[in-house]
């Protein structure tokens, strides 16, 4: 699109966006590490994450004031009103992502003072792909990329099913030995945080999409059963 | 009053409309359907040809020399250049309001019982008396002036003596009003009561307004055309056109990104 005849609006607009790829970069390291702090049982880098969450609040507020101060003086129409709109939510959802980083690094925490008796492997290939979710999200974001944005949405069933396949697992070790019952029910709030990180994930795409054509897309999204009993 | 059409039903039909002014294409191809009951806002850079299709109307282009007009604008099925078509007539059913107030410098009662006295419509002074009173008050202007009627309209404030060309304008019960950026010289306090005052004529009149408010036109309007370089771009419903406009001529304008 052409630039505004007003050169400090766009300025401005450039600006709401380039936090939100900030913050999303930052949502996405926050993840990274609090799964490393899980697999490697590294309690230093936990408490990193769970004291990086702050920052990522302020991000958070800083767009939503600036969105308001945008909405307030430029009176924006169409294409920039969508665009603004769409990163006061955007931004609630990466603020969101960031909060389950932040508790998934609080119960790795708990988990490395626990025997390691329960594998993590299936959890981290979950979060594994929800990373990769997450990643081609907010890089459809900053592309301004529809079709990509359309391909996350419709990749959701995918979570969900590994997902379920992770609760299983999980709900047959706690049966075998109940000694694994408390790091098994932490895994388990971990699985379900991250399964919700892919759906915020794709509610930016569905918001994305939204601010790209102006219309949230088209048909029922495929989902997939996300209370782990078998369909 | 027969004129009444269920809301949504095209007022006015324009068909292929052409208007040249000497050799100048002012307006090219236009096809638009405005409806009863509605306010439809004509949105567009200056010269793309809003005005001259406002004009159209009520033909107000007549009076420009060397003006011409192709293909068909109808009022009601009626071609509106009909040559048997009488334009005092026409004028009388399609009221206009314009950019600056422009009151008579008669007083503020003879200002709106001008228009019914030359037509003929009151028989005698007490129902001259009531069709200015229900002028006044359905401008929203009564309370503010019913104890100072003799006094000239142009003592009134900015705002005032558009509300008073509004009264003068509704006062000869046309069917539709023609509004020509009836707000670009009022505050915003006058503005806020002459759009608050739209909302309420709806009811009873078809309202067609030209503005270079992209918020005003928001506002007040069901429908808007978006005009430009003689040529309507895009119709359609006024959320539509300023959250998903469908062309990227109107996205530009109203995002003010106009190259």
């Amino acid at each position: 699109m052409t630039d505004h005849t007003v050169k400090s609006y766009d300025e401005e607009l450039a600006h709401l966006t380039g936090i939100i790829a900030r913050m999303g970069g930052l949502a996405e390291a926050q993840f990274t590490s609090a799964l490393h702090s899980l697999v490697k049982r590294d309690d230093e880098l936990a408490s990193r994450v769970v004291a990086g969450d702050q920052r990522i609040d302020e991000m958070d507020h800083e767009v939503q004031s600036f969105a308001v101060r945008l909405l307030a003086l430029r009176q924006p129409m169409a294409a920039d009103l969508r665009l603004i709109v769409s990163a006061m939510n955007i931004s609630g959802e990466i603020e969101r992502v960031a909060d389950y980083a932040a508790n998934l690094a609080k119960r790795a925490l708990i988990l490395n003072h626990l025997p390691a008796s329960v594998p993590v492997a299936g959890v981290a290939r979950l979060a594994e792909l929800v990373r990769s979710v997450l990643k081609d999200i907010l890089d459809a974001y900053i592309e301004r990329d529809v079709e990509k944005a359309i391909r996350v949405w419709s990749r959701d069933e995918e979570v969900d099913a590994m997902y379920n396949g992770v609760f299983k697992e999980l709900i047959d070790r706690m049966t075998e030995d109940s000694g694994a019952i408390t790091a098994s029910t932490h895994l388990l709030f971990i699985a379900k945080n991250i399964e919700r990180i892919g759906d915020h994930a794709t509610n930016i795409a569905e918001t994305l999409h939204f601010q790209i054509v102006g219309t949230p897309p088209q048909g029922e999204r495929p989902k997939g059963n996300t209370v782990g009993v078998p369909q | 009053m027969t004129h009444f059409l269920p809301e949504g039903t095209v007022k006015i039909a324009a068909q292929n409309l052409g208007v040249f002014y000497g050799e100048k294409q002012a307006l090219h191809a236009i096809n638009l359907d405005i409806r009863a009951g509605e306010v439809t806002a004509l949105i567009g850079p200056s010269g793309c040809g809003k005005s001259t299709f406002l004009r159209c109307i009520n033909r107000m282009n007549d009076m420009v020399d060397g003006a011409r007009v192709e293909g068909s604008l109808t009022l009601d099925g009626n071609d509106i250049y009909d040559r048997g078509i009488d334009v005092v007539q026409l004028r009388a059913r399609v009221g206009m309001v314009f950019q600056k107030p422009n009151p008579f410098p008669k007083s503020i009662y003879d200002n709106v019982a001008y228009g019914p006295r030359i037509h003929g419509m009151a028989k005698d002074q007490t129902e001259l008396d009531e069709i200015v009173m229900n002028s006044l008050e359905k401008a929203g202007l009564l309370g503010e002036v019913e104890d100072r009627l003799s006094e000239s309209g142009t003592s009134l404030s900015g705002g005032q003596q558009q509300r008073l060309c509004i009264a003068r304008a509704i006062a000869v019960s046309p069917e539709i009003i023609l509004m020509d950026e009836p707000c670009s010289a009022l505050d915003p306090i006058a503005t806020a009561k002459v759009e608050e005052l739209i909302d309420e004529l709806r009811e009873n009149f078809t309202i067609v307004i030209v503005t270079h408010s992209m918020q005003q036109a928001a506002r007040v309007s069901q429908r808007t055309a978006f005009f430009h370089l003689g040529k309507v771009v895009e119709m359609g419903d006024t959320e539509q056109i300023f959250t998903n406009p469908q062309h990227t001529l109107t996205q530009g304008y109203i995002t003010g990104r106009f190259g």
